[in-house]
């Protein structure tokens, strides 16, 4: 009864257009509906998912970017309506599912490589033929 | 009808009208039976007396069998006594469900907390304690107990070790959410006392009813 309960109020507050898959270590831009008064306008924001967490309707990601220098990081709810659009702009290679060591790096060593670039990189990044790109990149 | 009994679900996060999301506490509503009319003539106040739960026949005492029996009801886990509004009638057999809660903004929800055993001062009463460092020796202790030939003894309800939790807890002024009719569940914005499948008592909030009354 408990599980069940749950789950239907679960089921009621996930989004009926689920966002695009995307993995740790994307780069992702992030469409959010703000509102002004009566007015609706979209902010993108576009960074790094370092997390994801939760489950269900209370899953959220944390997009983390350098504003002006400084590290600025949001979570989102992951089934919110108010987040119109989800693109993910390209893919990074990680070994963990938390990145929270990018918090202690900066410039360069704060970058993630490139998962189709990556050595022995099995996924496939959207519009690039798995089978073509994997042997080139081993030899 | 001032409230009716349920039973604690557990937490999960809604979404409202705005898109904002609300930490909720999901209780399941009854349903409850009514097992006593107390009237003004007989008993002294007005209100009812309400099961929740059926329980086997060979569990309940004779004494209560009995006033099952008179009632016409099955036998019940757990009995409570509800204050009734203006207008209310119902009589000993009746069934409610979460319809009593229709109207309610907002709720004070009653349950018995989670029981933590026995506990040291420092989480039970919040004190500091001691150093941790520089050659703490009273780490977590309690210090001192109180002054010395005068008075001569420790001052009555000094706070010390001892059990905490599994007291009854009031929660007050919480938002009601949302009231599901179809699987008779209550959403309540904020937490609520006890574990997930402890029975609660939600009443229509005191303190919210009284700003009402005063603004109108």
């Amino acid at each position: 009864m408990i599980a069940k309960a749950l789950a239907r109020i679960h089921s009621e507050n996930t989004r009926k257009d689920p966002l695009p898959a995307f993995a740790i270590g994307d780069t992702v831009k992030v469409s959010v509906k703000i509102r002004e008064g009566a007015k609706e306008r979209l902010q993108a924001y576009e960074g790094i998912v370092i997390a994801r967490d939760g489950h269900a309707a209370t899953e959220t990601f944390t997009v983390r970017r350098l504003s002006h220098g400084v590290g600025v990081e949001r979570v989102f709810p992951l089934q919110s309506p108010n987040l119109a659009k989800l693109e993910v702009e390209s893919s990074g290679h990680t070994r963990r599912a938390k990145l929270y060591y990018l918090r202690d790096r900066t410039g360069k060593r704060a970058k993630l490589r490139n998962k189709a670039r990556a050595i022995g990189a099995k996924v496939l990044v959207p519009g690039s033929a798995p089978e073509a790109a994997a042997p080139t990149d081993k030899a | 009808m001032q409230g009716i009994l349920g039973r604690k679900i557990g937490m999960t996060r809604v979404f409202d009208a705005e898109g904002h999301q609300l930490p909720v506490t999901v209780i399941e509503i009854g349903p409850c039976v009514v097992v006593q009319v107390k009237t003004k003539a007989v008993d002294g106040y007005e209100a009812i007396k309400v099961g929740f739960r059926e329980q086997k026949e060979s569990r309940v005492t004779g004494a209560l069998r009995g006033e099952f029996k008179k009632a016409g009801v099955a036998p019940q886990r757990l009995l409570r006594e509800f204050a009734l509004d203006a207008g209310d009638s119902f009589k000993a057999g009746d069934t409610l469900t979460e319809a009593v809660l229709n109207g309610f903004e907002y709720v004070d929800v009653t349950g018995i907390g989670k029981g933590r055993g026995f506990q040291g001062v420092v989480k039970r009463f919040q004190m500091s304690g001691g150093p941790m460092t520089h050659g703490g020796h009273s780490k977590r202790r309690i210090g001192s107990i109180g002054c010395r030939s005068y008075p001569g003894r420790v001052h009555k309800g000094k706070r010390m070790p001892g059990h905490m939790g599994n007291v009854v807890v009031t929660q007050k002024n919480l938002r009601v959410v949302q009231l599901r009719a179809d699987d008779h569940l209550l959403l309540v914005q904020g937490a609520i006392p006890g574990a997930a499948g402890g029975v609660v008592a939600i009443h229509k909030a005191k303190m919210a009813e009284k700003v009402k009354a005063k603004a109108t």
